[in-house]
């Protein structure tokens, strides 16, 4: 089983990554872009046969080590 | 004193943190961060400047979970002092013992240049040995340094007197201009500025060895 794991800084906290490439696009001519976020995509490879019990125990990989809560939010996607 | 300077894969100020608590009149002993535990008789943990674990996932996150990390949470539990220095500070706000986080520096340049930092709080045993508003003059040396907190935080961070250290000229987008802050009890200091980067002469400064001093005096009265 895949599970897929998107990381993104919270609405609100400042990323001057994201402005850097917004910027960038405006230099490059591509004046449409109002906001860039930038984060980023963790694929696992699990063991787990049980889609929810997997579910749950990346939610909890998530809480642990793959995000900083303070910071960033995240979603996970079971394939 | 006794002080322990732990090393992780990419750190590389940890010789010069035991220099300087060494200079201070500690013993200090390097610690490894497979190791489980501290010796019993430690005084203060070390958390050094670099780039623990390549600054994988990111800054300090693999380092704060490593199994001597376990060992720095329990020493910080029973009210033992920990100073953490840069990727330190950035390991200490990944372990939970100091709030926030530190992001990519605003100018999302790496800034390594001597800064001017207003001393806010004498109340530690890290800055008693300063004046409140006293400048000091500290070496960084960080890409991601940027401390953020939210509103609330920063508010509680300043009633609670918990601001070691702010920068006269913010150089990374830092909330507050915040170099450096303490934990509830006041025995945890993180900071990005390099204290043990400027304690002799032959460095170009020596207002660093305030830290260590301060940390001595208090600790052997202790």
């Amino acid at each position: 089983m895949k599970a897929r794991v998107h990381v993104m800084l919270k609405d609100g906290v400042l990323d001057p990554q994201g402005e850097a490439v917004k910027h960038a696009l405006g230099t490059l001519g591509f004046s449409g872009v109002d906001a860039v976020r930038q984060g980023k995509v963790i694929e696992l490879d699990l063991a787990a046969t049980d889609r929810k019990a997997a579910e749950a125990e990346v939610r909890a990989m998530c809480e642990k080590l793959l995000a900083n809560t303070v910071i960033e939010k995240y979603t996970v996607e079971i394939a | 004193m006794k002080a322990a300077v732990i090393t992780f894969p990419g750190s590389n100020c940890d010789r010069d943190l035991a220099v300087a608590f060494k200079a201070a009149g500690a013993e200090v002993v390097r610690i490894w961060h497979k190791d489980t535990s501290l010796p019993k008789d430690i005084d203060v943990v070390g958390i050094p400047g670099g780039f623990s674990f390549g600054d994988y996932l990111r800054c300090g996150a693999i380092a704060a979970r490593s199994p001597i990390a376990q060992a720095v949470i329990a020493h910080a539990g029973r009210g033992g002092y920990v100073l953490g220095v840069c990727n330190g500070f950035q390991v200490l706000t990944e372990t939970g013992l100091l709030p926030g986080a530190l992001m990519r520096n605003a100018g999302l340049k790496f800034v390594c240049k001597s800064v001017d930092l207003r001393v806010e709080t004498t109340d530690s045993a890290f800055t008693s040995g300063w004046s409140r508003g006293t400048i000091a003059s500290v070496p960084i040396a960080h890409h991601d340094g940027n401390y953020t907190a939210d509103a609330d935080l920063v508010a509680r961070l300043k009633a609670e007197d918990r601001i070691a250290f702010t920068y006269m000229q913010n150089p990374n987008g830092a909330v507050a201009d915040i170099a450096g802050i303490l934990s509830e009890n006041r025995r945890v200091l993180g900071m990005m500025p390099h204290p043990e980067r400027c304690i002799d002469p032959a460095q170009g400064g020596t207002d660093g060895s305030v830290l260590f001093r301060s940390l001595m005096t208090a600790l052997v009265a202790a």
